[in-house]
C-alpha cells in the first residue's frame, strides 16, 4: 500500500512542478507580511503598553511567531485537504482516473495526506526560516517547532479531507472556512493566550487541535514549560489523523466506489 | 498486446446472475454474459439501462450486489488491483488532468501502474502517434477539442498494454467527424487483437464496432447476438417509413391493416416492416394512400430495440 501511495504522491509532485515558483514565493511572503504587521507593528504597541507577563514574559513577536507557525500549518492543511478533494471527486474527476488503475481508495487517501505532509514541511520550513530572520526564534528551536506544526496540519488535513469527501454541495467549503477555520485561527491561542478568553470558553480550547499545536510550538520555540504533557498533545493530534484518515476512506468509498 | 494465457481463456469477462442495487433501486438485474478474447462486445441500450453500472463492476471499481463475475479469471471483489492492472478504461467523462500537458497525463497514468519511466517514454511516443496527438505533446490538455481529449483518454487507457479495454459511451458528445476518427482508431485496436467492451446508446456505433452485443433495457438483458443476427431475428429486412400530414396518421391506420409483416406507430410516422419495400410501396399506392413522404431503408438495431422494448433508443 505504501508503494502505491507514493505513486500518487509522485503525481501530485509532478503537478506541483507547474506552480512551485509562485507557491514557494507565497510560502515565504506570507510569514514576512504577518510577522512584520502583527509581530513588529502591532507588537510594538503590545510590548509598550501592557505588562508582557501575560505573554510568558517575552516580546509579542516572540509570542506570536510560534503560534502563527502552527496556525499557518492549519491554513495550508485545510486548503489542501478541501478543494483538491472536491476537484478529484467532482470537478476534474482525477480521483476516478487514479482509481481505475491498481491504486485503491486507501492508497489514494494515504498518498493525498502524505503529499500534504510534504507541503506542510515546505510551508512550515519557510515560516521558521522567516521567523529566524526576524529574530523571533533561534534556528535550532525554530527547526524543532516545525515538527508539532506539521503534526497539527496533518490532523486538520485528515479531518478536512473526510469532511470535503462527504460534502454534497460546495457551499460546505465556504461554511468550513468561515465558521470553522477562521474562528480557530483567531481564538486558539495564536494571537493571545486563551487565558484571556471568558472562563467558560477556556476548556473548549483544549478540544481544538490547533491549541495543542500552538502550545507545543510555543514551548519548543521559546524554551518554556508545556501547558499539558506534549505526549498527551501528540497522542491527541495523532488520534485526529487516524480518525480523519479512516473517515476519509469511508467517504471516498461511498463517493468513488458506489 | 496480451500474454498467452489470456488468449487461452475462453471468457475474459463472465457474469452469471449479476446484479447491482443502489438503496433499493435495481440498476442491473440478473444479467449473464461472456466476452471472448479478441472480440468487440457491446452493451446497447438507452440511458439508465444499467450499461455503465455493469461496466463499473467489470472495471472492479464498483462492488456487485449479487451473482458471480469473473474478469480475466479473477473475482473483482478479491483481486481488484490485479484486474485493474490489466484493464484499459475509457470512462464516460474524460477525467484528464487539465492542468498538465498531454504527455504528462500519459506519464502520471502510466506511473499509477508502477511502470518505469524508461518504459513509458517510448510508449508515450507510440501512443501519441496512434492517437494523432504527437504535435500537441507539450500542450496543456484544457484547450484541446472534445475529440482530441477522447483520443488522449484512449491512448491513456492503452499505457499498460491492457488485455481488455472498457469503453463507456466512447463517442457521446462528439461531432460526426470526430466520431469517425475515433471509430477508425478503435477498429485498428480490434484488428490488433485487443478485446473491447463498449457501451453505447448509438445503434450505428454498435453496428460499426461490435462483433457481438447484448441489448439492455431497464436493468435487464433483452437480447443477445451479432448485430446482423439480431436484426435478422427481430426485424424483417426492410423498413418503409411513411409520413402523413398532421392529424391524418390516425385516420389511415385501418387501411394499413395487413400491409406489412409488422407495423410500428411513432408520433410522427408509421414504420412498415417488410421483406420487400418496393412491393409494399406499391400496395400503399394501390390502397389509395397518399403519404407526405416515404423513405425506404434496411432494418437496423434501432428497429430491433423498438421491437423488443416498444421504445426508441434515444428519447
Amino acid at each position: 500500500m505504501v508503494a502505491r501511495s507514493l505513486l500518487y504522491v509522485e503525481t501530485r509532485a509532478r503537478t506541483y512542478r507547474h506552480v512551485w515558483k509562485a507557491s514557494v514565493f507565497s510560502n515565504f511572503l506570507s510569514p514576512v507580511l504577518f510577522l512584520a504587521a502583527m509581530g513588529v507593528g502591532l507588537g510594538s504597541l503590545v510590548d509598550g503598553g501592557a505588562r508582557s507577563s501575560g505573554l510568558d514574559g517575552v516580546s509579542y513577536l516572540n509570542f506570536l511567531a510560534p503560534g502563527l507557525l502552527a496556525a499557518s500549518a492549519m491554513l495550508t492543511a485545510t486548503g489542501e485537504g478541501s478543494f483538491p478533494v472536491v476537484a478529484g471527486i467532482k470537478w476534474t474527476k482525477t480521483y476516478h482516473a487514479a482509481l481505475a488503475t491498481p491504486i485503491g481508495v486507501p492508497d489514494l487517501v494515504v498518498g493525498h495526506l502524505a503529499w500534504i505532509a510534504v507541503r506542510l514541511a515546505m510551508v512550515c520550513g519557510a515560516f521558521a526560516t522567516v521567523a529566524v530572520a526576524f529574530g523571533a526564534m533561534p534556528p535550532g528551536r525554530a527547526a524543532a517547532a516545525v515538527v508539532p506544526a506539521v503534526l497539527t496540519g496533518l490532523a486538520f488535513a485528515a479531518a478536512t479531507t473526510a469532511y470535503a469527501a462527504a460534502l454534497k454541495h460546495e457551499m460546505g467549503l465556504t461554511l468550513l472556512f468561515r465558521f470553522g477555520v477562521t474562528p480557530l485561527f483567531l481564538f486558539s491561542g495564536t494571537f493571545f493566550p486563551v487565558e484571556q478568553l471568558p472562563g467558560w470558553m477556556q476548556p473548549a480550547a483544549y478540544v481544538v487541535p490547533l491549541w495543542h499545536g500552538v502550545e507545543m510550538a510555543r514551548a519548543m520555540a521559546l524554551g518554556i514549560p508545556y501547558e499539558v504533557s506534549p505526549l498527551l498533545s501528540v497522542a491527541y493530534l495523532a488520534s485526529w489523523i487516524v480518525a480523519g484518515a479512516g473517515l476519509s476512506v469511508f467517504f471516498f468509498r461511498r463517493r468513488l466506489r458506489p | 498486446m496480451r500474454d498467452g494465457n489470456v488468449a487461452m481463456m475462453e471468457s475474459l469477462a463472465r457474469a452469471r446472475n449479476l446484479s447491482k442495487n443502489f438503496d433499493g433501486f435495481v440498476a442491473v438485474d440478473n444479467v449473464d454474459f461472456d466476452v471472448r478474447p479478441g472480440e468487440a462486445f457491446g452493451f446497447l441500450g438507452p440511458n439508465g439501462a444499467g450499461k455503465s453500472s455493469t461496466m463499473r463492476m467489470i472495471g472492479a471499481v464498483s462492488p456487485r450486489s449479487s451473482g458471480t463475475l469473473h474478469v480475466m479469471g479473477m473475482d473483482p471483489a478479491v483481486d481488484g488491483p490485479k484486474i485493474r492492472a490489466r484493464l484499459g478504461v475509457v470512462p464516460q467523462d474524460d477525467t484528464l488532468d487539465n492542468e498538465l500537458s498531454v504527455e504528462e497525463n500519459l506519464m502520471i497514468y502510466g506511473r499509477y501502474f508502477d511502470l518505469p519511466r524508461a518504459t513509458l517514454r517510448p510508449r508515450i511516443g507510440e501512443l501519441l502517434d496512434f492517437a494523432q496527438l504527437s504535435d500537441r505533446r507539450k500542450d496543456r490538455v484544457e484547450p484541446l477539442s472534445g475529440g482530441m481529449k477522447r483520443r488522449l483518454t484512449i491512448a491513456r487507457a492503452l499505457i499498460n498494454r491492457p488485455d481488455l479495454m472498457l469503453l463507456d459511451e466512447p463517442t457521446t458528445g462528439l461531432d460526426p467527424q470526430a466520431r469517425h476518427v475515433l471509430w477508425d482508431r478503435l477498429y485498428r485496436l480490434k484488428q490488433e487483437g485487443v478485446t473491447l467492451i463498449i457501451t453505447t446508446h448509438y445503434m450505428d456505433e454498435a453496428e460499426q464496432l461490435c462483433d457481438r452485443l447484448v441489448v439492455m433495457d431497464k436493468a435487464r438483458i433483452v437480447a443477445e447476438g451479432s448485430p446482423r443476427s439480431l436484426i435478422n431475428e427481430h426485424a424483417p429486412r426492410e423498413v418503409l417509413e411513411l409520413r402523413f400530414p398532421l392529424g391524418v396518421q390516425e385516420t389511415v391506420l385501418d387501411r394499413l391493416e395487413g400491409i406489412a409483416k409488422r407495423l410500428e406507430l411513432l408520433p410522427d410516422r408509421v414504420l412498415l416492416y417488410t421483406d420487400d419495400a418496393e412491393v409494399t410501396t406499391a400496395e400503399v399506392a394501390a390502397r389509395g394512400l397518399e403519404p407526405e413522404s416515404t423513405v425506404v431503408r434496411r432494418s437496423t438495431l434501432e428497429d430491433v430495440f423498438l421491437r423488443l422494448t416498444g421504445r426508441s433508443l434515444i428519447d
